[in-house]
């Protein structure tokens, strides 16, 4: 892989967190180490939505917080849209929007206020700004809510607002951490109308997710990740092999269980 | 991270679509300081709890600390001293009432009624008892004549209860009465005669700096220190705990706006704060220095220093602050949350008390140049210096240089903590 239109390029991305007493006790486990991401490659190309798919602790969220440049490799680089998230985070971080549930907006604030503030901090044109606000704010329905502080919007409410601020600098990648993650069909259903939407405008998205049915709806490309290692890339035809998605899940999960013992 | 590398090459090519580079790397700092500002400004309860409330705190508990300080070391004019005296000469009870001392005359052999009146002298309960001889105006007569060894000049017993404060006035009244009797009578020489002289030279000044000098500075240590934890872990600590910096940390902010912006707006909060508490504290110095004995004047004790004064103990509280929301600003970085930010702090806190302490017990301020390089000690002995009208200025330039440069550090390594994802995603 790796053509003309890839916009996304990982390679061998691994991280190894030193696991604390604490988490040792709490995971009821005496290893020191955690091998969280382990030579992870895979390629996406431009205007695709890419999944990554795995069960809980296969490494989807460290995989995204690397390629988000808040936490670095120990080995292996990604490249995004041609900038490294190693050498040149800078870069990185003004092409991408990241979003994930853990990453939280200012409760004290107003989601108007959030966005002009992050506009700031992208350094986005205050008019373009204004206008870019106008356009996702009433796309999303926030436009009644955009006075009101971010503590007493709905969690739904604050999820969309969340969605229209991380993308405030019109971003040509988007990563987003279990976009539906805690939020109704139909919440859930606005976000990946939306996800679509933008897919067909251009943008990238690179998403994680344990739900094999949203992955199987949405998604154009998929890699599963086991244990953090990359079991399978590719399209989501190339994938599935003809099959279910989940079913094919457990057959490499099996697989490489087996390999294991 | 690595982004030295590349933070200004290849800025050119391949923008993300309406972001503008033109206006600089400013507008980040900006906006971070922008928003630290309306944070506070906009939420009442926060204006309340730290600009007004210490200032209000401060002017009420002075005040009430003034006024009982005023009743407790000195005695009012009506005050009707009881006093009384036993065998009082014919040639001394003229005087007494001049003296103020209105002396209820004891019969010589009641000796029960004197024990009582000694008792109640212990027990506070009463202010003087002056025993004289029988004979004391016929003795003192051949004293005078020069016809009578020294050995029968006579004595008078003053008894009396140095802890009690009318007592001790009482004390010192009737010996002056005594004092200027026996003048009168054998004037060898006198001693400050002229009662129209003042001749006490100590300044309304000295005398006023002084007291300020002791107390002020601790106090200042301890509200600047105080204003500083009020906002630091709760803007540092806080956002880690509510995971919103990593929100910030994912836009191409750098870093260092991140820390310089935060310790800035800070600071600047926490002088606000300060200020406050200054201020009632100011206003309520009138009734401190009057319950001191030290003349307040007929303004408040602000007058006593010059515009140079303040601007001086301006700078130096604003270097101290700096200072302080940097150190605190650490140690918000590294907890995992404001309530853990707040234990780490409090070694810190008494660190600061225990050094502010120190300051009072220096009459005047340190001169010795490179104390003023160790950070806080060196914020306490300028107030004293500032305080006590000895200050040198090339001790405040070092202090202000040393706490700059220490802020500074503060500044690097948040902006190090910022970048380090131990910190950040600790778990
Ligand atoms: N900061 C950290 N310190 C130590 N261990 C970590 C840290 N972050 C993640 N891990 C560990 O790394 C592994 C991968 O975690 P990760 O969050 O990437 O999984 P995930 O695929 O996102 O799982 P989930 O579906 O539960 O979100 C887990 O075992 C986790 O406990
Ligand atoms: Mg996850």
């Amino acid at each position: 892989m790796g053509g003309t239109d890839t916009i996304l390029q990982v390679t061998d991305l691994s991280k190894t967190f030193k696991l604390s007493a604490k988490q040792q006790r709490l995971e009821n486990t005496s290893e020191k180490l955690r091998r969280a991401v382990d030579r992870l490659s895979f390629t996406v190309r431009k205007s695709e939505i890419y999944g990554l798919l795995g069960p809980n602790g296969a490494g989807k969220t460290t995989t995204l917080r690397m390629l988000a440049t808040l936490i670095r490799p120990d080995s292996g680089d990604a490249l995004v849209d041609g900038y490294s998230v190693v050498h040149e985070p800078q870069q990185v971080r003004s092409r991408i929007g990241f979003l994930t549930s853990e990453l939280k907006l200012e409760e004290f604030f107003t989601p108007s206020y959030l966005f002009d503030f992050f506009a700031r901090l992208h350094n986005v044109d205050p008019a373009l700004a204004a206008a870019h606000k106008q356009r996702l704010f009433e796309r999303f329905g926030i436009g009644e809510f955009s006075e009101v502080k971010v503590a007493s919007l709905s969690t739904g409410m604050k999820q969309k607002a969340s969605l229209a601020i991380s993308i405030v600098h019109d971003p040509a990648i988007i990563i987003f951490d279990e976009p539906t993650n805690g939020l109704d069909v139909l919440t859930a259903r606005v976000v990946t109308d939306y996800l679509a939407e933008l897919r067909d405008a251009g943008k990238t998205i690179v998403l994680s997710t344990h739900i094999f049915s949203l992955a199987e709806r949405l998604c154009d490309s998929v890699g599963i990740i086991v244990g953090g290692q990359m079991s399978v890339s590719g399209t989501l035809d190339e994938v599935r092999a003809g099959k279910d998605l989940e079913d094919r899940f457990f057959d490499l999960y099996q697989q490489q269980a087996g390999e294991a013992a | 991270m690595n982004d030295k590398l590349n933070r200004d090459a290849a800025q050119g090519a391949g923008q993300p679509q309406g972001a503008s580079r033109a206006r600089g790397a400013s507008n980040g700092l900006v906006a971070i300081m922008a928003k630290e500002f309306r944070r506070f400004f906009t939420d009442r309860r926060m204006v309340i709890t730290t600009l007004l409330l210490p200032g209000l705190m401060i002017y009420a508990t002075y005040s009430v600390m003034g006024s009982a300080m005023q009743t407790m070391f000195s005695v009012s004019e009506d005050y009707e001293y009881q006093v009384a005296a036993v065998n009082l000469p014919a040639s001394i009870k003229p005087l007494t009432e001049q003296a103020g001392l209105d002396f209820v005359e004891i019969d010589p052999a009641s000796t029960e009624q004197i024990a009582q009146i000694k008792q109640r002298l212990s027990e506070k309960d009463y202010d003087l008892l002056a025993v004289f001889p029988a004979d004391f105006d016929a003795r003192l007569q051949s004293t005078l004549g020069g016809d009578a060894p020294p050995s029968t000049t006579p004595d008078i017993e003053l008894y009396y209860n140095s802890t009690h404060t009318q007592s001790a006035t009482a004390h010192s009244l009737a010996l002056g009465l005594l004092d200027s009797y026996k003048n009168a009578l054998l004037p060898l020489f006198s001693v400050n005669a002229n009662s129209d002289v003042a001749y006490d030279l100590v300044t309304k000044e000295d005398e006023a700096g002084f007291m300020l000098s002791m107390l002020l500075p601790m106090f200042m240590m301890i509200v600047l220190f105080s204003g500083a934890i009020g906002v630091a872990p709760e803007s540092i600590a806080g956002e880690k705990e509510r995971g919103t910096i990593a929100t910030i940390l994912v836009t191409p902010l750098k870093r260092w706006q991140l820390a310089l912006g935060k310790v800035v707006s800070l600071s600047c909060i926490a002088l606000l704060g300060g200020a406050s508490s200054f201020i009632g504290l100011m206003a309520s110095l009138p009734r401190m220095l009057g319950a001191s004995g030290a003349p307040a004047g007929d303004g408040p004790g602000v007058l006593l220093y010059s515009t140079t004064d303040y601007l001086m103990l301006l700078l130096v509280i604003i270097s101290t602050l700096l200072l302080f929301i940097g150190l605190i600003s650490l140690l918000s970085a590294f907890a995992r949350s404001v309530k853990e930010a707040g234990t780490l702090v409090s070694p810190l806190m008494i660190l600061v008390m225990v050094i502010g302490a120190l300051g009072i017990f220096s009459q005047s301020a340190q001169e010795n140049l490179l104390f003023y390089m160790i950070p806080i000690y060196n914020s306490v002995q300028c107030m004293v210096g500032i305080f006590s009208f000895t200050y040198d200025t090339a001790a405040i330039a070092l202090t202000l240089l040393t706490n700059l440069v220490l802020s500074g550090v503060c500044v690097v390594v948040l902006t190090k903590m910022f970048n380090s994802e131990r910190i950040v995603f600790s778990r």
